[in-house]
């Protein structure tokens, strides 16, 4: 990363972080601003095919998110900030770079080229090679003794099939500590929130969700940081045990150190409100 | 049979060893489009122990893994085992031979939808028909619509309910769908989708 005041990337928002958790895209943009870093939404972006069309047909979820591959402008890198969004769009350039006709085929039918060596990363290595001294020198607020857990959910940490691809467990601690926060790793904190069972069966993943969240409480930690905007859905409208602990996207602890203000527009729209954490930790600095 | 195949790759199974049947394997199948190497599994339930799902699995992955190996496609393509599997990758990073087990259950849901098998646990299915209709109409995913989409298919209305009203009275579900504007590009990608939906 150069050493420019202002960078550009495409940035793909996925149907969550436009939809239910808009708090997170919110978050980002302020994040994203205060650091200098230009996010430009991909023009007319589409669902990245999600499990549903992996589920029911493989050409399907190839097109989906080959199409966003296709809308892309060559030379800046594609940021996505939801972990799932990012592995669909990574797995379909792994399999249009081995298919060269499948890929001319696309690019025929759309009159666009689709660049297989278009970076494609998540936020947080955005974050780790801006440099942690540079985001430090940008906090405006301090995160001291805020205990969290880096809750990754499952599909951030290396599927497989994806096994060359960068390896992100730690970021979300590196970034957080260096702006004072404190990180709770003995909790549940790579265990599924359940996905689309949550959707459509909730009774199954109501229990699992409850164990996280006890993991972390038992941990003594305040709150629960996730990488991924499904899972923070997954845990707030799935945790029916009656220890409730806020759970932040991770863009919005972040906005919140660097000093962004809007956050009650962000907070309102939590099910387990944590302002009352917030203020005890402005009250406390 | 025209053919010896080696032992590693093909099993002999109730499939290979009717005359002049060129299929292979349901094993050889499997592996070869999920690429997951399945042969090497031993059974020592690593899988099943990792699982957060497994007790709502009628089969644990490693039985699932067994069932392919002995061939028995009927019993594996209808299990709810590989419908209520989301994916999580959990069995796959801790597998002792590297097994990529999530690979083989995508791989046994695909097999299920083409080959039209009574699906184990229908109302996932509906689900993802439910997803797939709104993607095909807007390009994203308009949840509400999904939602009311699959409660109408399930006939539970009242399922839920409060989890709804609590996502709605956050601002949680919008009202009008976020949409893609060349939707045709949208559709077109659709006529591959060639599951009949009712």
């Amino acid at each position: 990363m150069s050493d420019v005041q202002q960078l550009d990337l495409s940035y793909f928002p996925g149907c969550s972080l436009a939809t239910t958790a808009a708090e997170s895209n919110r978050s980002l943009m302020q994040a994203a601003r205060i650091l200098g870093l230009n996010l430009i939404e991909l023009e007319d972006w589409n669902c990245c095919g999600s499990s549903s069309a992996q589920t029911m047909c493989k050409n399907l979820s190839l097109g989906m998110a080959a199409r966003n591959l296709s809308l892309a402008p060559a030379g800046r890198s594609l940021v996505a900030m939801c972990p799932r969004c990012l592995h669909y769009l990574r797995s379909a350039q792994q399999c249009l770079k081995a298919d060269p006709e499948t890929r001319e085929a696309l690019e025929e039918k759309w009159g666009r080229p689709i660049a297989t060596d278009l970076e494609i990363i998540h936020f947080m290595e955005v974050l780790v090679r801006y440099g942690l001294d540079r985001l430090k020198a940008n906090a405006r607020r301090s995160l001291n003794g805020l205990r969290f857990v880096p809750y990754y959910g499952c599909t951030l940490a290396r599927p497989p099939r994806l096994a060359k691809e960068k390896y992100f467990q730690g970021e979300m601690e590196n970034i957080l500590t260096a702006l004072g926060a404190e990180a709770v790793p003995d909790a549940l904190m790579h265990r599924c929130c359940g996905s689309f069972l949550s959707a459509t069966d909730p009774e199954i993943v109501s229990p699992l969700v409850g164990e996280i969240i006890g993991s972390a409480a038992a941990a003594k930690a305040d709150c629960l940081i996730t990488a991924c905007a499904m899972c923070q859905l997954n845990l707030e409208i799935r945790n029916t045990s009656k220890t409730k602990i806020p759970i932040f996207h991770f863009s919005e602890i972040l906005a919140l150190a660097l000093g962004a203000d809007d956050y009650e527009e962000w907070f309102v729209r939590h099910l387990v409100d944590p302002r009352p954490l917030i203020q005890k930790f402005s009250k406390a600095a | 049979m025209s053919q010896v195949q080696p032992l590693i790759q093909d099993f002999v199974t109730p499939d290979t060893v009717e005359a002049g049947n060129p299929r292979p394997s349901l094993a050889a199948e499997v592996n070869a489009h999920s690429g997951a190497g399945l042969n090497r599994c031993y059974q020592c339930g690593s899988c099943g122990n990792g699982c957060p799902f497994v007790q709502a699995m009628d089969y644990t992955p490693n039985q699932v893994i067994r069932l392919v190996q002995f061939g028995l496609r009927q019993e594996v393509l209808a299990c709810k085992t590989i419908w209520v599997c989301v994916g999580c990758h959990t069995c796959s990073s801790q597998c002792p031979m590297s097994i990529d087990i999530a690979a083989v259950m995508d791989t046994l849901r695909l097999m299920a939808v083409e080959e039209g098998v009574a699906v184990g646990k229908p109302n996932i299915i509906d689900f993802h028909e439910e997803v797939l209709r709104s993607l095909e109409k807007f390009g994203r995913a308009h949840k509400l619509g999904i939602m009311l989409g699959y409660k109408r298919q399930t006939g539970r209305w009242l399922k839920d309910l409060d989890v709804g009203l609590k996502m709605l009275a956050k601002r949680k579900l919008d009202l009008i769908p976020s949409r893609v504007h060349d939707v045709k590009e949208i559709t077109d990608l659709f006529t591959c989708y060639w599951r009949e939906t009712a």
